[in-house]
């Protein structure tokens, strides 16, 4: 109870501050202006995106070695908390991409990999919904997760061999970004970090919760 | 050894019990050429711009054709009780996996041989323009495409929706293997350098060594009961 009131203060409070720098501190875009500030959120949400899946392919192995229902729960939970921030990636970034690229939509492999992870975990979470015992639903979700993850470089190297145009700016040297924004970017993605432990503290425990009412009732 | 036996005498039961009711072969083979006629009317037939879409089209309709294969064949096996038959026998439950695999292989290989040459005919086209690497596609393509079909077909007739999971499930993580079936189809239809297609191939043989690997590695997990 404790750990999670002090996850949540320090969330919220890391989220202020992500906010001073993605808005005030960080200095305005040459070229594109004050709509590049979209991008701190975009890269730290793309981030939680895809750790969260990655907890969720963790979890989804353990969970099949021990049978332990926590570490389905915590899988669930954190698929969960993921489709949330793709969903946020795949929201921002056309909202980016009008006015700096001209269009709203284009077929790059990131982009086409993100939606990709959005169909894979959104059939995941749907999986658990439309199975009703627990022991089958755990183990056949974990299966899908696991999947799913290993799917996704593969699906990414695909399509980059198809096609490419999204801007590489965190490659080696920084590639172009301002000290400052550099660090409005670490500040963010460290605040959105804070964030998904303090949510992912949260479902899991509900999932704990609902576990024990459904066993109570069954 | 015992192993191997255990897969062909899937195979076998299953190759016989299509033999016997034509059901899976007979749906399959009239949705994919369904959906050869009706993929047509997207374009003004006989346009040039046809080559550049034939290989989507003829790959997307054996994909459709597989999914509804796929449905069918494990439904027949849950329906009658007949897979926690096959679960509860004293062998390695993942050569049973391999054998069902293998059989939905097989549904889907007799579709394709006959549905490329009605499609070559109806679209006048021809695949093979460069050589027999178009079959090198198919045969890696739909191996990939049976082996997690045939996995999460379990998993799907197992949930209140029944068929209504798979595509959902199966579609997203297939995407590797069509595009790269596309594209290679595409650059021998168009008559290109086939060492371009190359890479595409070396995709398809890596994603069907993962994902053999992978499915030997969870199977036996999760069907544990």
């Amino acid at each position: 109870m404790k750990i999670q009131k002090i996850l949540d203060i320090f969330a919220v409070l890391m989220v202020c501050v992500a906010l001073y720098f993605a808005f005030i501190f960080a200095p305005s875009e040459k070229v594109m202006g004050a709509i590049q500030r979209i991008f701190y959120f975009h890269v730290s949400s793309a981030w939680i995106a895809f750790f969260a899946f990655f907890v969720t392919f963790v979890f989804s192995i353990l969970f099949l070695i021990k049978q332990n229902y926590l570490f389905d729960d915590i899988a669930e939970s954190s698929a969960e908390i993921g489709i949330l921030f793709c969903t946020i990636v795949l929201i921002t970034g056309p909202i980016w991409a009008k006015p700096a690229w001209g269009v709203w939509w284009t077929w790059d492999p990131r982009l086409t990999t993100t939606t990709i992870l959005w169909f894979i975990y959104a059939g995941y979470l749907m999986l658990r919904k439309f199975i009703d015992e627990p022991d089958k639903r755990a183990r056949f979700a974990s299966a899908v997760g696991i999947i799913g993850f290993i799917d996704v470089p593969i699906v990414f190297f695909s399509i980059r061999w198809w096609r490419t145009i999204h801007p590489n700016v965190v490659q080696e040297g920084g590639g172009g970004l301002h000290p400052d924004m550099t660090k409005a970017l670490l500040i963010s993605v460290f605040a959105f970090t804070v964030l998904y432990a303090a949510l992912l503290l949260k479902r899991t425990h509900i999932a704990s919760l609902t576990r024990k009412i459904d066993s109570l009732e069954g | 050894m015992n192993y191997l036996r255990t897969i062909s005498a899937v195979v076998k039961k299953d190759l016989l019990h299509e033999l016997k009711s034509r059901e899976i072969v007979v749906s399959m083979l009239l949705f994919s050429v369904l959906t050869v006629v009706v993929f047509s009317f997207i374009f003004e037939p006989g346009s040039e711009f046809k080559n550049r879409v034939v290989g989507g089209i003829l790959w997307m309709s054996v994909i459709f054709a597989g999914l509804l294969g796929l449905n069918k064949s494990m439904m027949s096996e849950v329906d009658g009780g007949n897979f926690s038959a096959l679960m509860l026998a004293p062998v390695d439950r993942s050569a049973i996996f391999f054998g069902k695999a293998i059989s939905n292989f097989l549904f889907m290989t007799i579709v394709e041989a006959i549905t490329i040459p009605l499609f070559m005919v109806l679209y006048n086209v021809n695949i093979f323009n460069t050589g027999f690497l178009p079959l090198v596609v198919f045969f890696l393509g739909t191996y990939g495409f049976a082996i997690l079909g045939t996995l999460f077909s379990i998993i799907s007739v197992n949930t209140r929706t029944r068929e209504v999971m798979l595509p959902l499930l199966l579609l997203p993580v297939m995407v590797p293997v069509i595009l790269a079936s596309v594209q290679a189809l595409n650059i021998y239809v168009l008559g290109n350098d086939v060492v371009e297609s190359y890479k595409w191939l070396k995709l398809l043989a890596v994603f069907d060594i993962i994902f053999t690997v992978v499915v030997f590695a969870v199977f036996d997990f999760i069907v544990e009961d």
